[in-house]
C-alpha cells in the first residue's frame, strides 16, 4: 500500500467539513467531514438510502449544503467558476435520460469545460475523447445513437464522457450498473489505473461489496452518518460494514481478495421478505 | 497511445458520412421546395394562373406591383415567419426537454392577442389612443404583448430555474390574458372582426418592410441559437449532468427563452397566431433525420419556413378567388399530422 505518501502535509484533492445536506424536512447527511487524497480510488459503500448519491452530488456541487464547506484543491467549491470547476471535477450520474445523440457526440460534451461555446474543437479535445472511448471500449459504436445502445453500452459511453474531461477528481455514482461481470472488472481496473497512473482521485459508489473492496480506500456510510473512512484493511478490522448495514456482513479473504459471502443460513431480518 | 495526429477523427467514420449526406439531401430538398413554392406563389392569387404567367412573361406597371410588391414579399415573409416559429419550437422543445413544447408555451400568443385588443380598443375610445395605436401598429402591439407575457411568466415562476413551474406559469398566464382579451371583446364586440384575421393567423398583410423586420429578427435569433446548441445537447443528458459539465443553466435558459420570445413575438406580430408550425416542424425533422441540436436548429427553421409558405399558398388556392385564413390551414395539416403520429405510436405499442 502507498498509504504513507498521503499522510501528513499533502493537500487533499477534495475535502468537506461539517457537511449537512437534506431534502425538505429530511436531513440525509450531517456532520460529514472527509479528506479525499489525490491518486487514490475510494469506494463509497452503505445501505440503500443512506446518502451515497447525495454525498457524491453534494461534493460535485449539485446539492446546496445547509451547513459546512467543501474545498476543491484547497479552494472553496463555490468560489470556482463553472467551467474551471468542471475541468477539475467530473461527475457521473446514477441514471441518465436516454438521448438521441451519438456516442461520439456525448463523449465530446465531456470536453465542453475545455472548449467552451465559441472555441472550435481542438485536436487535443478529439484526442482526449478518443483515448476515453478506447479505454472504456466504446469506440466501436462511436457513430451510433445512444438510444440504440444497450444499458451497459450506454454506461460505458457515459464513463468515457467523464474520463474525457481529464479531471483530477472523478465522482462516479454506480459506474458499474448495467455491466456484466467482465466489464465490471474492466471498469474497476480502469478506475485503479486512473488513480495510480494519472494521480486522479476517484470516488465511486459501488453496490457490489466484493468489487467495492478492491479499491484503495473505502468510505462507509450508515443511516446515522459516516461510519468510517480509511483503507480497506481498517474497514474490515473495525467491521465497519456490519455497523453500517446494521446486520452481520461476512467478508472472506481469498488469495488477497476480499469477497462478500452471502449468509443464507441465518434467519431473515424483520421487515424483509413476507 | 498513438499520437493525436494519427487519430481518426471521431466524426469522420463512414456511417457518419451517410448521416451527413442525408442531412445535406434533406436541406437541399427544403431549399428546392421553398424555391418552387416561391415561384408558385407568384402564379396564384385572385387572377388566374394563365394571367399570372402572362404577367411574368410580359410585365406591365400594374402587374409588377401585384407580383413584386404583394405576392413575392408575402411568400418570403410567410417563409420567414414559419422559420422563426420552427426555430422557436426547436429551442423550446430542447429547453423544456419535452417534444410537445411549442413556441407559445410562455404565453406569447395570448399576450400578443391582448396587445392587439388593447391597441384596437384604445384606438376606438379616444383620439390619443388612435394616434398611439396607429404609431405602434398591430405588429408593434402584438410584439409588446408577447414580450410582456413572457416577462410575466418568468417572474411568476421566479426565474427560469424550475422548468415545471415555468410551464405551469406559462399556462396560467395564457389563461389569464385570454380571459382579459375575451372580456374586452365582450365589451367592444365591433372590434371582433378586425381581431379575427389576427387570431386565425394571416399572411395577407406582409409587406417588404415586414420581410425586412422578420429577416432581421431571424438573423439575430438563429446565430446565437446555433452557437448555444451544444448546451441543448448537454441538457439531453439531464440537468445535473449538464451543470456538472460546466454549463451555467440559468444563463443558458434565460438566453434561449429570450430567443424563443423574440422569434415568436416577431412572427406573431406579422402573421398572427399561426398554430402547429412551431410544434410540427422540429418533429418532422426528428422523425426523418437523427440530429443533434445544431443540425436541428438549422433544419427546423427550413422546415417551418417551407410549411408556412406551403400553407400560405394553399390558403390562396383552395377556395380561390377567396382566401382561407392561413392559421386554419396549418391547424388542419398540423393537427392531422399529430393524429397520424399518435395513431402510428399506438399501433407500434
Amino acid at each position: 500500500m502507498r498509504e504513507t505518501s498521503t499522510s501528513g502535509t499533502t493537500t487533499p484533492a477534495l475535502s468537506c467539513e461539517g457537511l449537512r445536506v437534506g431534502y425538505g424536512s429530511r436531513v440525509v447527511l450531517e456532520h460529514v467531514s472527509l479528506d479525499i487524497p489525490p491518486g487514490r480510488w475510494i469506494s463509497v459503500v452503505g445501505p440503500n438510502g443512506c446518502g451515497k448519491s447525495t454525498l457524491l452530488r453534494a461534493l460535485a456541487g449539485l446539492e446546496t449544503a445547509r451547513a459546512g464547506t467543501i474545498f476543491l484543491q484547497g479552494r472553496r467549491l463555490q468560489a470556482w467558476r463553472g467551467r474551471e470547476r468542471a475541468r477539475r471535477l467530473a461527475w457521473l450520474s446514477q441514471t441518465a435520460p436516454i438521448t438521441d445523440l451519438t456516442a461520439a457526440e456525448v463523449v465530446a460534451l465531456g470536453r465542453f469545460a475545455h472548449s467552451g461555446w465559441l472555441a472550435h474543437r481542438q485536436a487535443d479535445d478529439d484526442a482526449a475523447a478518443h483515448r476515453a472511448m478506447t479505454a472504456t471500449g466504446s469506440l466501436a459504436w462511436a457513430t451510433r445513437r445512444l438510444s440504440t445502445l444497450s444499458g451497459g453500452e450506454r454506461q460505458r459511453v457515459h464513463l468515457a464522457r467523464v474520463l474525457a474531461v481529464e479531471a483530477s477528481v472523478l465522482l462516479l455514482d454506480e459506474p458499474t450498473t448495467h455491466l456484466d461481470p467482465p466489464h465490471q472488472e474492466d471498469v474497476a481496473r480502469l478506475l485503479r489505473d486512473q488513480a495510480q497512473r494519472c494521480g486522479v482521485s476517484v470516488v465511486s459508489a459501488i453496490h457490489d461489496l466484493s468489487l467495492a473492496l478492491t479499491a484503495d480506500r473505502v468510505i462507509v456510510l450508515g443511516h446515522s452518518g459516516v461510519v468510517g473512512h480509511g483503507t480497506v484493511r481498517e474497514a474490515l478490522e473495525g467491521d465497519w460494514l456490519s455497523v453500517a448495514f446494521e446486520t452481520q456482513v461476512n467478508i472472506v479473504e481469498h488469495e488477497g481478495v476480499h469477497l462478500w459471502r452471502p449468509a443464507l443460513d441465518i434467519p431473515m431480518r424483520q421487515g424483509i421478505g413476507q | 497511445m498513438s499520437a493525436p495526429r494519427a487519430l481518426m477523427r471521431l466524426d469522420e467514420a463512414p456511417q457518419h458520412l451517410t448521416r451527413a449526406n442525408r442531412l445535406t439531401v434533406w436541406l437541399l430538398a427544403c431549399v428546392a421546395i421553398t424555391l418552387a413554392l416561391t415561384f408558385g406563389s407568384l402564379l396564384i392569387g385572385t387572377s388566374s394562373i394563365q394571367t399570372s404567367l402572362g404577367w411574368i412573361l410580359s410585365p406591365d406597371a400594374q402587374s409588377s406591383v401585384v407580383l413584386w410588391q404583394i405576392r413575392l414579399p408575402r411568400s418570403i415573409g410567410a417563409w420567414l415567419a414559419g422559420a422563426l416559429l420552427g426555430l422557436a419550437g426547436g429551442i423550446a422543445q430542447g429547453v423544456f426537454r419535452n417534444p410537445l413544447a411549442d413556441p407559445y408555451l410562455l404565453g406569447t400568443a395570448s399576450g400578443a392577442a391582448l396587445g392587439v385588443t388593447i391597441s384596437l380598443v384604445a384606438a376606438d375610445v379616444s383620439v390619443g389612443g388612435l394616434a398611439w395605436a396607429s404609431k405602434l401598429g398591430m405588429t408593434g402591439a402584438a410584439f409588446l404583448g408577447a414580450g410582456g407575457a413572457t416577462l410575466l411568466t418568468i417572474s411568476l415562476s421566479r426565474g427560469v430555474l424550475q422548468t415545471r413551474s415555468l410551464l405551469l406559469s406559462g399556462v396560467v398566464v395564457a389563461f389569464l390574458l385570454s380571459a382579459i382579451t375575451q372580456l374586452m371583446l365582450l365589451a367592444k364586440p365591433d372590434i371582433w372582426r378586425s381581431m379575427q384575421s389576427f387570431l386565425f393567423g394571416s399572411t395577407g398583410f406582409i409587406s417588404w418592410s415586414s420581410v425586412g423586420l422578420l429577416g432581421t429578427v431571424f438573423g439575430v435569433c438563429i446565430i446565437p441559437a446555433v452557437f448555444l446548441s451544444r448546451g441543448l445537447d448537454a441538457l439531453t443528458l439531464g440537468e445535473d449532468t449538464a451543470q456538472s459539465l460546466g454549463l451555467s443553466l440559468p444563463a443558458l435558459r434565460l438566453t434561449l427563452l429570450g430567443i424563443v420570445s423574440l422569434a415568436t413575438a416577431a412572427a406573431v406580430g406579422e402573421v398572427g397566431v399561426v398554430g402547429f408550425v412551431g410544434l410540427v416542424a422540429p418533429h418532422l425533422v426528428r422523425e426523418t433525420l437523427s440530429v443533434n441540436h445544431r443540425q436541428l436548429l438549422i433544419a427546423a427553421p427550413l422546415c417551418g419556413g417551407a410549411l408556412l409558405q406551403a400553407a400560405d399558398l394553399a390558403s390562396r388556392w383552395l377556395i380561390r378567388p377567396a382566401e382561407l385564413p392561413v392559421g386554419a390551414v396549418t391547424a388542419c395539416v398540423g393537427g392531422s399530422y399529430l393524429v397520424y403520429l399518435l395513431w402510428r405510436r399506438s399501433r407500434n405499442a
